[in-house]
């Protein structure tokens, strides 16, 4: 009850941004750019994801597709353009033509609402896979442990893991701790999820357990951006594929067009070295 | 070729070496045992010592003593390993200045300098608002609790940075990404974490911390080794008051090792046990 209360007024308070239309896209980026010291990762990334599609990033490693996603959840800054979620500006606040720079309470309470499975899962190893789902919820968002464990069984369940609420990290598969790794993201009931590479870590044969609740997970009309190796899932469950190539959006566009009929050469190039 | 018989017999190898060595030793043994059976020490006052009340009150002191300075020493540490790992310039030299200076200067001189403060500064206090008399705040306990804690602080931070240090970046990631603050992700992840790196070494300080408390008897605070001596300042029984107090200083030790072990134990859980060597 009191978790509600809080939601709303948190959702009140948030300052809507001049730049913001009624029925604007979840995330939005504009001219993103990162760059390494001298070198430039992302030069210039425009995007507009809806609320509840997923978009599936595919491209050569070290096109930038990765730092894309870690940029929306401000584990990198970016150090040109602007980005938006939930039509709040990611990392500023605006007020007229000055951009003041969010203090680490705010960038956290924004963090709170995407949700990001990693490519190592980053599970935490002192805590069960219960414990790492409820951390969140009980520390974060304040929800009484006895709610919190309710929801987080659930989602256990949901990810086909209830047997293993009481194992460690360490005594789980790849598989199944990329699993509890998704149910650790649900649980902080996210707008948004983002997956960095999340079964290129996997050994072959745990691949499709991972694959199939995020498929299950998309069904359900989440947001989600998964940035994946995977042209089959990202055939068969993206809304929209992205092929990225040294820090540009190359090619955008429905699942089919992008890996069955390319248009662009670089895409084609990928396309055909992944498959053979 | 020989057919094998299957009743061949199996002489085990013999190791002359290692019962050579173990006779070498046993026979050192005997000796030094020998050696205080028939020396001049009067065992009975030992035995009539173990337990008198000065010795006891002085056990309790260098007890009590030896967790507050390590307490003291823990908080130090923490604070100066993140300020030494802060990106804040100021901050981090700060905190390296404070290791190189108390790391360097030996303990028992710290002691000294605490217990002197009152030359430097006659009276300390915030201008104005409050003033003592250095002489009086600064008495043996204070000073002995200052000079450990601070000097124990400088070690400490450095194994408090390992720790830090050995936690995997995804770790700070994925707690960044369920929205904690940087202190709730310090205290909730990152350090039950970096404990199984840091209780070991701290484990050990500990130890060190009891029988560096000794060197507070040189500014008159009444632990466990200075009651020894008044005691035998007084009736000149010096070999066995300082086996008395070696005595307790071993129970000391022995019961922190086993506490130590549980500690780790604690610590450990998650990580899958290290295979027995």
């Amino acid at each position: 009850m009191t978790d509600i209360l809080t939601q709303t007024a948190l959702s009140e308070v948030r300052t809507v941004d001049p730049d913001h239309l009624a029925g604007a896209p979840l995330v939005l980026a504009q001219k993103v750019e990162k760059q390494f010291g001298t070198l430039k990762v992302l030069k210039g990334i425009d995007l507009a994801i809806p609320k509840g599609e997923v978009l599936c990033i595919i491209g050569p490693s070290g096109s930038g597709k990765s730092t894309f996603l870690r940029c929306i959840n401000q584990l990198e800054r970016i150090d040109g353009g602007a980005l938006w979620v939930s039509g709040e500006r990611v990392g500023y606040h605006r007020e007229g033509n000055k951009l003041y720079e969010l203090d680490d309470a705010a960038i956290a309470r924004q963090r709170r609402s995407i949700g990001m499975v990693f490519q190592r899962f980053n599970l935490f190893p002192h805590l069960t896979a219960l414990q790492n789902i409820i951390e969140g919820p009980v520390q974060v968002l304040g929800e009484p442990a006895r709610e919190a464990t309710a929801r987080a069984l659930a989602l256990l369940e949901r990810v086909g893991l209830a047997d293993k609420r009481d194992a460690y990290p360490s005594q789980l598969s790849g598989g199944q701790q990329q699993r509890v790794a998704i149910a650790r993201s649900l649980a902080m009931r996210p707008e948004l999820l983002l997956f960095d590479e999340p079964t290129s870590a996997l050994d072959p044969e745990l691949v499709s357990e991972v694959l199939k609740v995020m498929r299950d997970l998309a069904e359900t009309g989440m947001t989600m951006i998964c940035v994946t190796h995977e042209l089959g899932f990202a055939r068969d469950v993206g809304h929209r594929v992205a092929f990225m190539d040294q820090g540009q959006i190359v090619e955008l566009g429905d699942p089919r067009s992008v890996l069955v009929d390319p248009k662009e050469t670089r895409t084609k190039a990928f396309i055909n070295a992944v498959r053979h | 070729m020989i057919a094998e018989s299957d009743n061949l017999i199996i002489v085990p190898r013999r190791h002359f070496g290692r019962i050579i060595g173990a006779a070498v030793v046993c026979l050192a043994l005997a000796a030094i045992v020998r050696a205080f059976a028939v020396g001049q020490i009067e065992w009975n006052y030992v035995a009539e010592f173990l337990t008198v009340q000065a010795i006891m009150t002085g056990l309790v002191n260098t007890i009590v003593m030896a967790i507050l300075a390590m307490l003291l020493g823990i908080a130090l540490g923490v604070v100066f390993a993140v300020m030494r790992l802060s990106a804040n310039p100021v901050l981090s030299m700060t905190a390296v200045g404070y290791i190189w200076f108390f790391r360097a200067v030996p303990a028992l001189l710290q002691l000294l300098l605490w217990f002197n403060l009152a030359l430097v500064f006659p009276t300390i206090g915030i201008p104005g608002l409050f003033s003592f008399k250095t002489v009086e705040v600064m008495t043996p306990f204070v000073a002995a609790l200052l000079g450990l804690g601070i000097q124990q602080g400088a070690f400490t931070a450095e194994v408090v940075r390992a720790g830090l240090l050995s936690v995997d970046n995804g770790q700070y990631e994925a707690a960044q990404t369920l929205g904690m603050t940087r202190l709730k992700l310090l205290r909730r992840i990152i350090m039950p974490q970096a404990m199984r790196v840091i209780v070991p070494p701290i484990g050990n300080e500990f130890i060190g911390m009891v029988k560096l408390t000794s060197l507070a008897s040189v500014i008159q605070f009444a632990e466990i080794l200075h009651s020894a001596q008044n005691i035998y300042y007084a009736n000149s029984r010096v070999i066995e008051l300082l086996i008395v107090a070696a005595i307790w200083y071993l129970v000391v030790v022995t019961v922190l090792s086993l506490i130590q072990g549980r500690i780790e134990a604690y610590y450990a859980r998650g990580v899958a046990a290290p295979a027995q060597r």
